[in-house]
């Protein structure tokens, strides 16, 4: 199996279709009160968009497109901090790609590259620790973001910088943790959810065990799904079910992948080398305690935090962005005052403009923009 | 008396040296010495002298292959210089070829103007000029002009290279973006992506192995097949930077319809597929340097699919969609999945996902 055609296969898709409409059928949906059905992870809003599968959803199905997006959720002082320290000469500042065209107050990392700085694009930090090792005289920063998914390769580097005595190698930490968002979001007011799809390549590392109060605490199934067209088409399917039935209950559609107890080497180095913050602040969500990790004092040599001056200036996001409500499900993208106006994929006002993950991005870019306006 | 009329035997100079510094770029005998030793050398060495500043054209001799002429330029900054399937001097002399094909002409003259970074080494320009010459004699295009400057070290990379060409239309040939029309079929000579892919590993960022080989060659033959087999054709044009996607949206806001095209259909090497499903990158969107689209009338399908097909550079000719009415402007996909998606213009430039 080479995991390219076989989750994609349309004639599947057409069962599972079927199945969802039969299931459908025999619930009482009023029209006003469509089910809603949050995807937390950014892979999958990609995969929504890029395989069509909202038209091929019963209209009584809405899916909100959630905050799993790590390169949406960065707030733009954070961006200023990592181009503050790009600029500095002596440093090689490494960054994941989609990460280049964040906007920060004054400019993107994309920009900076362009008057001077010296910023490369890797895709693995492994690959910046090769670069550290490769340039002695310089500091190699990389630019650690995303969820529990990219945590532990961040760990793991810098357990091999350690081990291997690599002094010029740094990590800008901007790792978050996505259950203090889930319960964010569940606690936010005006929130109408029914059932999530759960992040599965977060549950790979973290297994399911962890959400476990969304179910017990705040009622609501979660189904954890692959990224595959296949896997969310069937994963929307038990969602439905558990409603169906007045459940709520975690259940994993990506066992092929997922382990209840999640990786536990992962989870060692994770623990092991980092410590949560007190709170982390989030572009849209605001501040949210225990939501982002940072280095252990046993690693201060190797935390960008410490050693470089950092301005850490909080920079509150534009006015007229509604990145949080888009991003808490209270209104769909079109209905952003600025999307498509003001705030573009070249213009990104808002994070969620930026990455293909981000689900402005992914509605302006699959589902065009005409279309949404139209239809409100 | 039959004496041959004296030719002024010309004397190549030679560059003793094994990199190119800023003197080669000084005017004077030095030079001289890098652009026998590297481009006349290669590109026409029979060449009389003193090499005058321009080539000159019989405008008469021009008009046998044509009613209007064709111009146009391409500057080529690849990075690497050398990867699987090509070189920057290949696809400088490609590149432009090809831009002169999809308008129906056929390429005749080349000029090359080359920019060098000090430090670069002379054995370097040696087979980037060699490679221009023998894809120009394949292509059977002359290569007649050219520059060379030497710039200091960091002012570019290694080595840009600017190819201008000029070839000519043949009458009755009509070719235009803005003529694509509701009903007619999109056609492609082969799979996408090639290109982009193999570029993309051979700089190594990515640590990506792979045996995918860049697609570039000369397409004026394909094309003139095509013409004459299916000479209702309505627009041809190369994939390149921002690949089908791009090619396809300028059709349709030109054209004002709309464009759908099947993924099924769509033909995407396994290797290129599992490329960019581990980047995280849109095969659609990657640059090939082989590859037209072709915007046919129904009647002259089968005709133009059969004489794409009987050419070595389209064996893999297919229909991969149709041009359609319902939103002026837009192009769409149909998934494998049964779905329905948008294929807009990129943005920028695709960078690869985080996870």
């Amino acid at each position: 199996m080479k995991y390219l055609d076989e989750f994609r296969d349309g004639h599947k898709a057409k069962i599972l279709v079927k199945e969802i409409e039969a299931l459908v059928a025999t619930m009482t949906i009023p029209d006003a009160r469509p089910i809603y059905i949050m995807e937390v992870c950014g892979g999958h809003t990609h995969s929504i968009f890029r395989y069509g599968l909202e038209g091929m959803l019963p209209k009584q199905i809405e899916l909100i497109h959630g905050p799993g997006c790590p390169v949406c959720v960065l707030p733009m002082g954070r961006v200023d901090d990592c181009i503050a320290i790009a600029e500095n000469p002596a440093v090689i500042f490494t960054t994941f790609g989609d990460a280049m065209r964040v906007p920060g107050s004054q400019k993107s990392l994309l920009q900076a590259k362009a008057e001077g700085a010296d910023i490369r694009m890797v895709y693995s930090p492994m690959d910046a620790l090769a670069l550290a090792r490769s340039h002695p005289d310089r500091e190699v920063v990389f630019f650690g973001l995303g969820f529990e998914t990219t945590m532990p390769s961040t760990a793991l580097t810098i357990l091999q910088a350690e081990a291997d005595g690599v002094g010029n190698f740094s990590v800008f930490c901007n790792h978050i943790t996505i259950v203090p968002t889930i319960k964010a979001i569940l606690d936010s007011p005006g929130l109408q959810l029914d059932g999530f799809l759960g992040p599965g390549h977060v549950s790979m590392v973290i297994g399911t065990a962890p959400y476990e109060f969304i179910a017990s605490f705040y009622n609501k199934p979660m189904v954890v799904a692959g990224f595959e067209p296949l896997d969310i088409l069937q994963s929307i399917w038990m969602v439905l079910k558990q409603i169906k039935e007045g459940r709520a209950e975690i259940e994993n559609q990506y066992a092929r992948v997922v382990a209840e107890r999640g990786n536990a080497p992962a989870l060692q180095a994770v623990s092991r080398v980092y410590e949560l913050r007190e709170f982390f602040e989030w572009r849209g969500l605001g501040s949210i305690d225990h939501s982002g990790v940072k280095l252990r004092e046993h690693y201060a040599h190797f935390d960008a935090e410490r050693k470089f001056a950092i301005p850490n200036l909080k920079v509150a996001d534009p006015t007229s962005c509604q990145c949080g409500e888009v991003l808490k499900g209270v209104i769909k993208p079109w209905q952003c005052k600025v999307f498509g106006s003001a705030c573009t994929p070249e213009t990104p006002v808002g994070a969620l403009m930026v990455s293909s993950e981000g689900a402005c991005a992914a509605y302006y870019q699959y589902g065009g923009v005409k279309r949404y306006k139209e239809a409100v | 008396m039959n004496v041959a009329p004296f030719v002024r035997k010309r004397r190549l100079g030679k560059v003793g040296v094994s990199t190119v510094t800023l003197a080669h770029g000084g005017g004077g005998k030095a030079m001289k010495d890098l652009i026998d030793d590297v481009f006349v050398a290669a590109f026409d060495p029979q060449a009389p002298a003193p090499l005058e500043d321009q080539a000159r054209f019989d405008l008469a001799e021009l008009a046998r292959h044509g009613d209007r002429l064709a111009f146009t330029t391409d500057s080529f900054v690849v990075d690497p210089l050398f990867f699987p399937g090509g070189d920057i001097g290949k696809l400088a002399v490609c590149g432009t070829v090809n831009d002169l094909a999809v308008g129906g002409a056929r390429p005749l003259y080349l000029s090359c103007a080359v920019i060098v970074e000090e430090g670069t080494g002379v054995d370097l320009l040696r087979r980037v000029a060699r490679s221009m010459a023998e894809t120009a004699r394949e292509a059977g295009v002359r290569i007649v002009t050219g520059d060379t400057k030497v710039v200091q070290r960091g002012a570019c990379d290694k080595l840009f290279v600017t190819t201008t060409g000029i070839g000519m239309i043949r009458e009755g040939i009509a070719l235009s973006v803005d003529a694509a029309r509701p009903g007619d079929a999109v056609l492609v000579n082969g799979l996408l992506g090639d290109h982009g892919a193999a570029i993309l590993c051979a700089r190594g960022d990515m640590a990506l192995d792979s045996l995918i080989e860049s697609d570039c060659a000369c397409l004026h033959g394909l094309i003139e097949a095509l013409l004459t087999a299916a000479p209702g054709v309505r627009f041809v044009r190369d994939a390149t930077r921002g690949g089908l996607a791009t090619v396809l949206n300028e059709i349709a806001e030109a054209s004002q319809v709309s464009i759908e095209i099947d993924e099924a259909a769509t033909p995407i090497r396994e290797q290129v597929k599992a490329f960019c499903e581990i980047l995280g990158l849109d095969p659609l969107y990657l640059a090939n340097e082989g590859k037209i689209v072709v915007i046919v009338p129904p009647a002259q399908v089968d005709a133009a699919l059969a004489a794409m097909r009987a050419h070595p550079l389209g064996e893999a000719a297919g229909i991969i969609g149709r041009v359609g009415q319902d939103e002026a402007g837009r192009v769409t996909m149909r998934t494998v999945f049964g779905g329905r998606r948008i294929v807009d213009m990129l943005v920028g430039e695709q960078l690869p996902r985080i996870c």
